[in-house]
């Protein structure tokens, strides 16, 4: 246990870890008042990689937009562009046939499962084991495989299309992604023996990086991380969204607030997200893809709209300001790993520096995410 | 005269090119061995199974520019690479690969391993203070303290040993186990009955000596970048590394000698130097083995395990073998 010390002042000295640094799983950097290897205070520094994705949003018509939001989080792209879709899809009007519903759900899915296998090979390499993030790229290859088929792309989908999806799904994917479903439980099963029961990995995380409840609330924090302090509050179970309320799914919710509780939050939500695209596939209805009727120019009314999902890393919020026009007047994207990253600080006081960038990895940071 | 310095020149000869020739291959082992561990193939592409990778692999290094950083201390950043490869390459003529083969025969050899052993914890030290970044100091001191808090219950271990033996003469060592499985050190007996524990703790004292993981606190690349290396390029960084998988070298070899029998057989026929490589190897490999299946240890954890468990354990073997070899 790293217990808290008492700081002398003036015997401090700074480490700047990153905007390169193995740790930072990107152009992050992180500001280290340190004791020795304590950690006094740690200022995060933003913006290495910050594009502006918010006014392009504004200058573009929603179209346009589309390819964009796939460049915030390449691990679990999917799901910000469900968000978007749905947004504009619920300012305009657009109905969206319901067989394009399920497809929908099931890439989110998908791509969840892709995005958390890719974090805990990344999670325990921030530990120091490196084995296992070749045994998930291997599973996550294969639904990236998949996916590459139907979308086109590995990484930045753009395969939802206001109304509906750019590409049908057909049935090498469905048997492809039958196929994954017993494949990735018994994976699921040799991560557990392999890394979860392993005696360093629990005694680096039991106990480390606690982040309560109260944390989560005042900074906003949402996804496994609020989850794994014990609040049990998942956009697709609270704010039902697409088909979601169809699904019969659990959310797991641990009450230990450490980092394993973080971790085991992830690794059962890859079961939940079998369990939902095994039940997508089942109830898959046929039909269209695209509406008959979708206006040719998105205008949506002038007003105000809102839509939250539930992405891999926590709720994504999009929202949009509309006066009426082809271009949005306000656009604004409410990225969750942005709120958990300005947890560290008040989270990682008085930890050792391995502990605290254990606790890092335990976010699930993706740095493209946090600065847009 | 003259001809004892040439026997000395020849064996440091052969042992610089016996650590050079095990250091390069050994990497190239473990790249191949963590390829079959991950599923992948490793370094396959130059020359057969990828064998001529360590030769290209040092004349890159060689080939580069050294770079001092701004504001290291000149001399000890030059002189920290050669402290790590040197003592280990010294160690190597004390060790007995068979009861002819050994480079200089001592009867202080055990003591005079650890001696040099010990610079190890100093070249990083010093590498960690001399290329002034922050990473590397806070990696030094990381590993310094590391280094001596395993090295007593290593010690301790040792001295069980010795007083078994009677006598700090690896080659004795060796040789008082000779006759088959059940006559060397790690079989516990009467007097001894903790030997398999002692093993267990000497292992463990080892991967921590070498700096392996699960113990590489000294070079936590998630952590410290390279730790106590980061500043070093070209072939100051390729000594740090030679010295690393000759320390592995000789932790395997004494492990060998003082509890697996060093070059005699299982089964006590055929006694020979192919037994202790075999040995040294297998222990090589589990080494390896280890370091790509675990993940890091904390610095805490690590200094809670010596002295909390690993040292009152082996005082505890030290003491009972102690008063067992009085009553048997």
């Amino acid at each position: 246990m790293s217990a808290p010390i008492q700081i002398q002042p003036g015997e401090t000295f700074t480490l700047n870890v990153g905007p390169q640094h193995p740790a930072t799983h990107g152009v992050l950097r992180v500001k280290m008042e340190m004791d020795g290897e304590y950690i006094v205070k740690a200022e995060t520094v933003l913006g290495y990689i910050h594009r502006m994705h918010e006014l392009m949003g504004e200058n573009r018509t929603y179209p346009q937009v589309l390819p964009n939001l796939s460049r915030l989080d390449y691990l679990g792209a999917m799901g910000y562009t469900h968000g978007h879709v749905l947004a504009v899809e619920r300012a305009a009007g657009i109905e969206v046939p319901e067989r394009a519903e399920y497809v929908r759900a099931i890439m989110v899915e998908l791509n969840r499962i892709a995005s958390h296998l890719f974090w805990f090979g990344a999670f325990v390499m921030d530990l120091g084991g490196f084995t296992p993030l070749m045994y998930a790229i291997e599973d996550r290859e294969y639904i990236l495989d998949m996916l590459e088929a139907v979308t086109g792309s590995r990484l930045t989908y753009c395969y939802f299309r206001f109304g509906g999806l750019y590409n049908d799904i057909d049935d090498d994917f469905v048997n492809a992604a039958r196929a994954f479903i017993p494949r990735m439980r018994k994976s699921l099963k040799k991560y557990a023996a392999l890394v979860t029961g392993n005696i360093i990995f629990e005694k680096r995380l039991k106990d480390i990086g606690p982040i309560s409840a109260e944390m989560c609330r005042k900074y906003g924090a949402s996804g496994p991380v609020a989850r794994g302090s014990g609040i049990d509050f998942d956009v697709r179970k609270n704010e039902p969204y697409s088909v979601y309320p169809e699904f019969d799914f659990d959310i797991p919710v641990y009450h230990e607030c450490d980092s394993l509780a973080r971790y085991m939050v992830r690794m059962d939500e890859m079961e939940q997200s079998l369990r939902i695209v095994e039940q997508g596939l089942d109830k898959l209805p046929d039909g269209p893809i695209m509406p008959k009727k979708k206006p040719k120019l998105i205008k949506p009314a002038a007003g105000d709209y809102y839509q939250a999902v539930e992405t891999a890393r926590g709720s994504f919020g999009i929202r949009i300001v509309s006066d009426g026009t082809k271009n949005a007047y306000r656009f604004k994207l409410r990225s969750p790993t942005y709120s958990n990253m300005h947890m560290f600080d008040e989270a990682c006081r008085g930890m050792m520096i391995m502990d605290a960038l254990a606790m890092m990895g335990s976010l699930d940071l993706v740095i493209p995410e946090i600065d847009r | 005269m003259s001809l004892t310095v040439l026997n000395a020149i020849i064996a440091v000869v052969i042992a610089i090119g016996f650590a050079a020739l095990n250091a390069a291959y050994l990497v190239w082992a473990e790249r191949r061995g963590a390829g079959r561990i991950q599923r992948r193939p490793g370094p396959n592409v130059n020359g057969p199974l990828g064998l001529l990778q360590p030769p290209a692999d040092g004349i890159k290094l060689m080939t580069k520019q050294l770079v001092i950083p701004g504001g290291a201390d000149k001399a000890l950043f030059m002189v920290a690479p050669v402290l790590a490869m040197a003592p280990a390459i010294m160690s190597f003529v004390t060790i007995p690969f068979s009861d002819m083969i050994v480079a200089h025969s001592m009867n202080i050899g055990v003591l005079m391993i650890f001696a040099f052993a010990s610079l190890g914890g100093m070249a990083i030290l010093l590498a960690g203070w001399g290329s002034r970044n922050k990473y590397g100091v806070m990696a030094s001191v990381r590993a310094v303290s590391q280094n001596i808090s395993y090295e007593v219950p290593m010690l301790i271990t040792v001295i069980t040993i010795v007083m078994m033996t009677g006598s700090l003469d690896l080659k004795d060592i060796a040789t008082s186990q000779a006759g088959g499985i059940w006559n060397w050190n790690i079989v516990p007996s009467l007097s001894a009955p903790l030997m398999p524990v002692a093993f267990l703790i000497f292992f463990t004292c080892s991967l921590a000596e070498t700096n392996r993981a699960p113990f590489d606190l000294g070079e936590a690349e998630s952590e410290l970048v390279a730790g106590f290396h980061t500043e070093y390029g070209s072939m100051g960084f390729g000594l740090f590394f030679m010295g690393e998988y000759a320390n592995i070298v000789i932790g395997a070899s004494l492990i060998t000698i003082l509890f697996l029998g060093g070059w005699g057989c299982p089964l006590g026929l055929f006694p020979g130097v192919w037994w202790f490589l075999l040995k040294i190897y297998v222990l090589i490999f589990s080494f390896i083995w280890i370091r790509w299946t675990f993940p890091r240890t904390t610095i805490y954890g690590l200094l809670n395990l010596s002295w909390k468990i690993l040292i009152p354990i082996s005082l505890f073997n030290l003491l009972l073998t102690a008063g067992l070899l009085k009553v048997f």
